[in-house]
C-alpha cells in the first residue's frame, strides 16, 4: 500500500419515497455538490469518479456512468462503475480507496445511487425470464426462512426483530436525511401486520430514492480539513448463493470479510476496539444475526445484546445510528451510506446522532443471497 | 287541495358583449393559441387581463405572453357534472395561476379523478379543437405530471444452457434431476456448471426423490405485484432424498399452524398430461405423514 | 508501483450463438486460463468479472456467473457493469496493493439473445434520445458522415480497414467472421444506415474470455515472459454526441498520453473498434503510424460479443508479448456509443 486514504468529505440527498423534484442527474449532482463543499474543494479537483448502482433496471439505463459523467464533471477524467448487488455502495468505496492507496490518483470522488420511484423494484429485481422459477416469494421471501433458521438455532428472543426496529427507528428520527421518521413503540411494530412470517410490516426496510458521495484522497491533501477520516482496512468477500452445507444464517464470507478488515485495522476484540457501527440491516432480524457474523456476539448470542439495548445510541455498541436501511434505502446507495456514516461518526460530524468519542467505526454492506459482503473500518487517527 | 300548475320554461339568449381592448385582446389571442398576460402599474402580471385592477388602477396596456401552464391554488371536485359544467365527466374547478402571472385564473381541471388533484399541482392547458373567441377555447387544464413515461422494449430469445436444460426436461418425464460432483460425492439441484467446492462440472446426472425433509418455511401473507397466489401461502425449503442442498418450494395440504421445521413432505405432481419442461409441474409439496425428522440432522443445511 | 503482468488468456470461440447459461460460458474459460500456467481458483488472490444485465435481458446475470467458479473457501470478489477490460483495471489495481499477487478477470456476452443495437439505445439519454429510439448503428453513422464531410476519411477508406481486418482473422481460430471480402464488394452493400454497410460493422457473437494477471516475482515463475503492464489508463467524455467532436477522440488521445503509448515503438495495437470507421480515429488519437500492427486477430470486427470485446483486445495483445512475437503492444477497450470512454494500456516484454 503505498499510500494511506482518507474521507474528508461526505454529502447526501434527503432521501425520501420519490425525490419527484430530481431528475437522475440532479440527484447523484445534489450530493456530489455537498460532498465537494464538505470537502473544501470544486469540480475540477476531482480526478477521478468512482460511481455504484444496484441493476441498471431500476432506472432503465444501462451503464449510466455513460450518461452522467457529464454531471458528475468527469470529462476528461476517469469514471468507473462497479456492481455487486445489495452490496454496491460498499465495493463502490473500496474500489475508489484503493485508487487512492495504489497512488493511482489523489483525490477521488465516489458516489452511489438509486431512484426507486423511476420504476417498479418487484419488476426490474424479477422479471418473468422464460425458464426461469417465478416469483413465488417477493422480497422477504428469501430471508424470512433464513431469519426462521435463526430463531431456532439462537432460541431467540422473539420480540428481537421489532426491538431492532424500535431502536432504529428512534435513531432514523435524529437524522434529517432519513427517508422514514417514525416514532413507534414495541406494542405498535408488534401489532404490525405479518408479511413473510416470521417478518412483520414494520420489520423491513422502505424503498427510497437518494444519493450519497465521499470524496477520497491521500495524506498529502487530507488537511483541507481539520477531520479526516482514515481508512484503517477495507474487506470484500463473496460466496455461492447455493451449495451443500452452506450455512446460510451466518455466512463463511461475512465472518472472513470481517477477520479481514480487522486484522488490517488492528483489532482483535471488536466489541472494545469499535466505538460504533453503520450494518446492513434490510429485515430488523438481520441485526442480531450480524452482530454474531460480525463478531460482536458469539453464536447464538447476539439476540441478547439487542433485547438488552446494547446497540442503542448510549449503549455499549451502538449500531446503525443514522437509523440505518431500516429508515432508509436506496438500495445501490444503502452500503454507500453505511460507510458514509461510519466515516461521519469518527469525524465528528454526524450532528444528533453523533455518538460521543466515537474514534473507530465499522461501515458494512452485503448483497444477494447474503453472498457478497464489503466493510471498512474508519478511524480519527492514521 | 287544488291542483298546482306546471311548465317547463328556458330562459336563454345570446348576449352580443363589447370585450373591450384589454379582455378583447386576449380572447382573440386564444382563437390562435396564444396566451397573454397584462402589465400593471406596479409591474405585476394579470391573467386573465383586466382593464383595473383590484386597487381600480388603470392596467398599463402592456401584454406578456405567457406559458400554457400553471399552478393550482385551490380546486373543488365535482364527481357529477352538470349540464352547464364544460365538462360531461368528473372534474375539478380550480383556481390556477399561470405561469409568470401573479394572480389565477378561474378553469376546469380534466384529471380523471380526485385523488389526482392537490393544491400546488402543476397543469397545463388545453386547446380546444374548435374555437369560439371565447373563454371556452381553453378547453380545460390537466395535470402535468413531473414524470415522463421511457417505455423500454426489447424482445430477446433466451435459452437456459445445457445443465439447466438437463434438469426440466426430466421434470418434464416426472424425474427431479440432479448433477453429482465425482469428486466430493455432492449432488445438487439443478445440477451446474461448476460445483461451488470444487470448481468442476457435476456431469453425472442422478435422480433424486421427490420427498424430503422440510427444512424452513415462511408463511406469506403479503399481496405484492406479480404474484401468483392468493395470500396466504407457504414457502418453505426442502432438501430431497438423495439431494445434498434445498430447492424451494410451495408447501400445502396442511394447516399453516401446523407446518414444522423437519417436517417429511412429498411432492404432489399435476396431472401427467400437463407436464412441461417446469418445476411448475409439482402443484406443490405435502406432508408425508412419516416422523419428523431431528433437528440435528437438516441443521447443516440451515 | 508494483509491475504487474497479463500471465494468461483464455477465450471461446466466437460464433453466432452459444447455448449455454452464465456458468456454462464462466467455468471453461476460466478454469483453461488458469490451467495453462498450472493454478487454480486457490491461487487466485483476487477475481472480477465485467458484464451486462441488458444482454440478457435480466438483472444481477452476474451472480448466476459467480456460479461457474469456484466460490469455497469465500473469494475476494468484485464486478463491473463493463466490459471486461475495465475488470482487468479494477484488478490491476487491486494488485498494486502488495498484499496478494494474482487475480482473475473474466466477463461474457451473448449477443444471440436480444436485439443488441436497440438494447444499446439504453445506454441514451433517457430524457432526450431514449424516446427516439437511437439504434448503436445509426448513432456509429453519424460519426462516420461526419468524418466524411470533415474529409477525414472516405467510404472506401472505411473499407479497406474492414478488408485488413476480415483477412488477418482468417488466422485467428476464435474469430466469428473471416475470409475474403474485397473493397467493391462492400462498397456494393447496401446501406443499413448510411454510410454503414454491413461488413464495416462488427458482427453480433456470443463469447467469454478470461485473463490471470501477476505482480512481480509470481509472474516471472508463471511465465518465462510476463506481459507488463507498463501504462494504463482510461478517459471519458460528455454524453450527448452533440457536445463532442466525433471525427476524434479526445479521450483515447488523453488515455494513450497517461499510458505513455508514444514513449516506445508500438509493433502491435489491438484496438477496440466496433465500426471500421472507429479505427482510424483511434489511431489517429493514439499516434499509431505506419509501423504498428494494427489488430492481426481480425479485432471487433471479426467477432464482437458485447462486454468481452475489450478484453479479448487485451488478451490478444499479450499474448504476442507473451508469445515473444511482440515486445511492446497497445490494446484498448472502448465503452458508450461512439467511443465516448477509452481505455488504453501499454505491455511489454522484459
Amino acid at each position: 500500500m503505498a499510500e494511506h486514504c482518507a474521507v474528508i468529505g461526505i454529502g447526501q440527498t434527503k432521501h425520501s419515497e420519490s425525490r419527484r423534484d430530481l431528475s437522475i442527474p440532479g440527484l447523484v449532482r445534489d450530493a456530489a455538490v455537498r460532498a465537494l463543499q464538505d470537502a473544501n474543494m470544486s469540480w475540477k479537483d476531482i480526478e477521478c469518479v468512482v460511481i455504484g448502482t444496484a441493476p441498471d433496471m431500476f432506472e432503465g439505463v444501462m451503464m449510466p456512468e455513460l450518461w452522467l459523467s457529464d454531471a458528475l464533471g468527469a470529462s476528461g477524467k476517469p469514471i468507473f462503475r462497479v456492481h455487486t448487488a445489495g452490496s454496491v455502495g460498499g465495493s463502490t468505496a473500496v474500489v475508489a480507496s484503493h485508487l487512492v492507496q495504489a497512488g493511482v490518483h489523489e483525490k477521488v470522488l465516489t458516489l452511489a445511487f438509486e431512484k426507486q420511484s423511476e420504476s417498479n423494484a418487484m419488476w426490474a429485481l424479477s422479471p418473468a425470464v422464460p425458464f426461469q422459477p417465478q416469483l413465488v416469494a417477493g422480497a422477504g421471501g428469501y430471508f424470512a426462512p433464513l431469519i426462521r433458521s435463526y430463531i431456532r438455532r439462537s432460541d431467540a428472543h422473539p420480540d428481537t426483530g421489532c426491538m431492532v426496529a424500535v431502536k432504529d427507528r428512534q435513531h432514523g428520527l435524529l437524522n434529517p436525511d432519513a427517508h422514514l421518521h417514525l416514532d413507534q413503540s414495541l406494542e405498535e411494530v408488534k401489532a404490525s401486520p405479518m408479511l413473510w412470517d416470521p417478518i412483520r410490516y414494520s420489520e423491513t426496510c422502505p424503498s427510497s430514492d437518494g444519493a450519497v458521495a465521499m470524496v477520497l484522497v491521500n495524506d498529502k491533501h487530507a488537511a483541507r480539513v481539520q477531520n479526516p477520516a482514515w481508512i484503517t482496512g477495507t474487506s470484500v468477500r463473496t460466496e455461492r448463493t447455493f451449495f451443500a452445507g452452506r450455512d446460510q444464517v451466518n455466512p463463511a464470507a461475512g465472518k472472513l470479510c470481517a477477520k479481514d478488515v480487522y486484522d488490517q485495522a488492528g483489532i482483535t476484540n471488536p466489541l472494545k476496539e469499535i466505538d460504533c457501527a453503520e450494518v446492513y440491516v434490510p429485515f430488523s432480524w438481520f441485526e442480531p444475526m450480524w452482530l454474531e457474523n460480525l463478531g460482536f456476539a458469539e453464536e447464538g448470542q447476539g439476540w441478547r445484546m439487542t433485547m438488552e439495548g446494547k446497540t442503542k445510541i448510549g449503549g455499549e455498541m451502538p449500531w446503525n445510528m443514522s437509523g440505518g436501511v431500516m429508515c432508509t434505502n436506496p438500495i445501490g446507495a444503502s452500503g454507500m451510506l453505511r460507510f458514509a456514516e461510519a466515516a461521519r461518526q469518527v469525524r465528528g460530524t454526524a450532528g444528533r446522532h453523533q455518538v460521543e468519542g466515537a474514534k473507530v467505526a465499522l461501515g458494512h454492506a452485503y448483497g444477494g443471497g447474503s453472498q457478497f459482503f464489503a466493510m471498512w473500518i474508519v478511524s480519527s487517527e492514521r | 287541495m287544488s291542483e298546482i300548475l306546471s311548465a317547463p320554461y328556458v330562459l336563454e339568449y345570446t348576449y352580443t358583449r363589447s370585450t373591450g381592448p384589454v379582455v378583447g385582446r386576449f380572447l382573440e389571442g386564444l382563437r390562435y393559441e396564444v396566451l397573454e398576460g397584462v402589465r400593471t402599474a406596479d409591474g405585476r402580471v394579470l391573467c386573465p387581463p383586466v382593464e383595473y385592477d383590484e386597487q381600480g388602477e388603470a392596467t398599463t396596456g402592456e401584454f406578456v405572453q405567457l406559458r400554457p401552464s400553471g399552478t393550482v391554488k385551490t380546486w373543488s371536485w365535482v364527481e357529477e357534472p352538470r349540464k352547464s359544467h364544460p365538462l360531461d365527466r368528473p372534474f375539478a374547478w380550480a383556481l390556477i395561476q399561470i405561469d409568470g402571472a401573479d394572480n389565477s385564473m378561474l378553469h376546469v381541471v380534466d384529471a380523471g379523478e380526485a385523488k389526482r388533484m392537490r393544491t400546488g399541482m402543476r397543469v397545463r392547458l388545453r386547446w380546444a379543437e374548435h374555437k369560439s373567441g371565447t373563454i371556452r377555447d381553453i378547453a380545460c387544464f390537466e395535470p402535468m405530471s413531473p414524470f415522463m413515461p421511457g417505455p423500454v422494449h426489447l424482445e430477446y430469445e433466451v435459452n437456459p444452457g445445457q445443465h439447466y436444460s438437463a434438469y426440466l426436461r426430466g421434470l418434464q418425464r416426472g424425474q427431479i434431476i440432479g448433477g453429482k460432483d465425482p469428486e466430493s460425492g455432492k449432488v445438487y439441484v439443478p445440477p451446474r456448471a461448476a460445483d461451488p467446492v470444487t470448481g468442476r462440472p457435476t456431469s453425472e446426472y442422478v435422480e433424486v426423490a421427490d420427498r424430503g425433509v422440510l427444512t424452513t418455511f415462511t408463511i406469506i401473507r403479503i399481496p405484492f405485484e406479480g404474484q401468483k397466489l392468493k395470500p396466504p401461502y407457504c414457502f418453505g425449503a426442502i432438501v430431497l432424498d438423495g439431494a445434498d442442498m434445498p430447492i424451494y418450494h410451495l408447501i400445502s395440504g396442511v394447516p399453516h399452524d401446523e407446518i414444522r421445521m423437519g417436517m417429511r413432505v412429498k411432492a404432489k405432481w399435476k396431472p401427467k398430461e400437463q407436464w412441461q419442461t417446469s418445476l411448475e409441474n409439482i402443484l406443490y409439496f405435502e406432508p408425508t405423514g412419516e416422523p419428523d425428522v431431528p433437528f440435528e440432522e437438516y441443521e447443516e443445511h440451515l | 508501483m508494483r509491475e504487474v503482468a497479463i500471465v494468461s488468456f483464455s477465450q471461446l470461440p466466437s460464433s453466432k450463438v452459444i447455448h449455454a447459461d452464465e456458468p456454462e460460458l464462466v467455468q471453461p474459460v476460466t478454469a483453461a486460463a488458469m490451467e495453462q500456467i498450472g493454478l487454480t481458483q486457490d491461487d487466485i488472490g483476487f477475481t472480477c468479472s465485467g458484464s451486462t444485465d441488458y444482454l440478457p435481458g435480466r438483472p444481477f446475470s452476474f451472480v448466476a456467473a459467480v456460479d461457474g467458479l469456484k466460490a469455497w473457501p469465500p473469494i475476494r470478489e468484485s464486478h463491473v457493469e463493463m466490459d471486461g477490460a475495465f475488470a482487468l483495471y479494477e484488478a490491476w489495481v487491486r494488485l498494486l496493493h502488495g498484499d496478494i499477487d494474482t487475480a482473475l478477470v473474466f466477463s461474457f456476452g451473448r449477443c444471440s439473445l436480444g436485439p443488441v443495437p436497440e438494447v444499446l439505445n439504453v445506454q441514451n439519454d433517457p430524457y432526450y434520445v431514449q424516446p427516439l429510439g437511437l439504434d448503436a448503428i445509426s448513432a456509429a453513422a453519424l460519426q462516420a458522415r461526419a468524418m466524411i464531410d470533415a474529409r477525414k476519411a472516405t467510404e472506401r477508406d472505411f473499407a479497406e480497414v474492414a478488408v485488413r481486418n476480415r483477412q488477418n482473422a482468417v488466422r485467428n481460430p476464435n474469430a466469428h467472421v473471416k475470409g475474403p471480402l474485397d473493397v467493391e464488394a462492400i462498397l456494393a452493400e447496401p446501406y443499413i444506415s448510411s454510410p454503414l454497410r454491413k461488413s464495416l460493422c462488427s458482427p453480433l457473437s456470443d463469447s467469454a474470455a478470461a485473463v490471470v494477471l501477476a505482480a512481480g516475482d509470481t509472474a516471472r515463475k508463471l511465465v518465462e515472459r510476463p506481459a507488463w503492464i507498463r501504462g494504463i489508463d482510461h478517459r471519458t467524455e460528455p454524453h450527448a454526441l452533440g457536445q463532442r467532436d466525433l471525427t476524434a477522440s479526445a479521450s483515447a488521445k488523453l488515455a494513450a498520453e497517461k499510458a505513455g503509448v508514444r514513449k516506445g515503438k508500438v509493433d502491435v495495437a489491438e484496438l477496440h473498434a466496433p465500426f471500421a470507421h472507429q479505427e482510424i480515429i483511434l489511431r489517429e488519437a493514439m499516434g499509431l503510424g505506419e509501423g504498428t500492427e494494427i489488430n492481426p486477430s481480425g479485432g471487433a470486427l471479426a467477432a464482437n460479443s458485447l462486454m468481452t470485446t475489450g478484453l479479448i483486445r487485451f488478451g490478444e495483445a499479450a499474448s504476442r508479448v507473451l508469445s515473444g512475437s511482440a515486445d511492446r503492444a497497445v490494446a484498448h477497450a472502448t465503452s458508450g456509443a461512439c467511443l465516448q470512454h477509452n481505455l488504453v494500456a501499454v505491455l511489454e516484454g522484459e
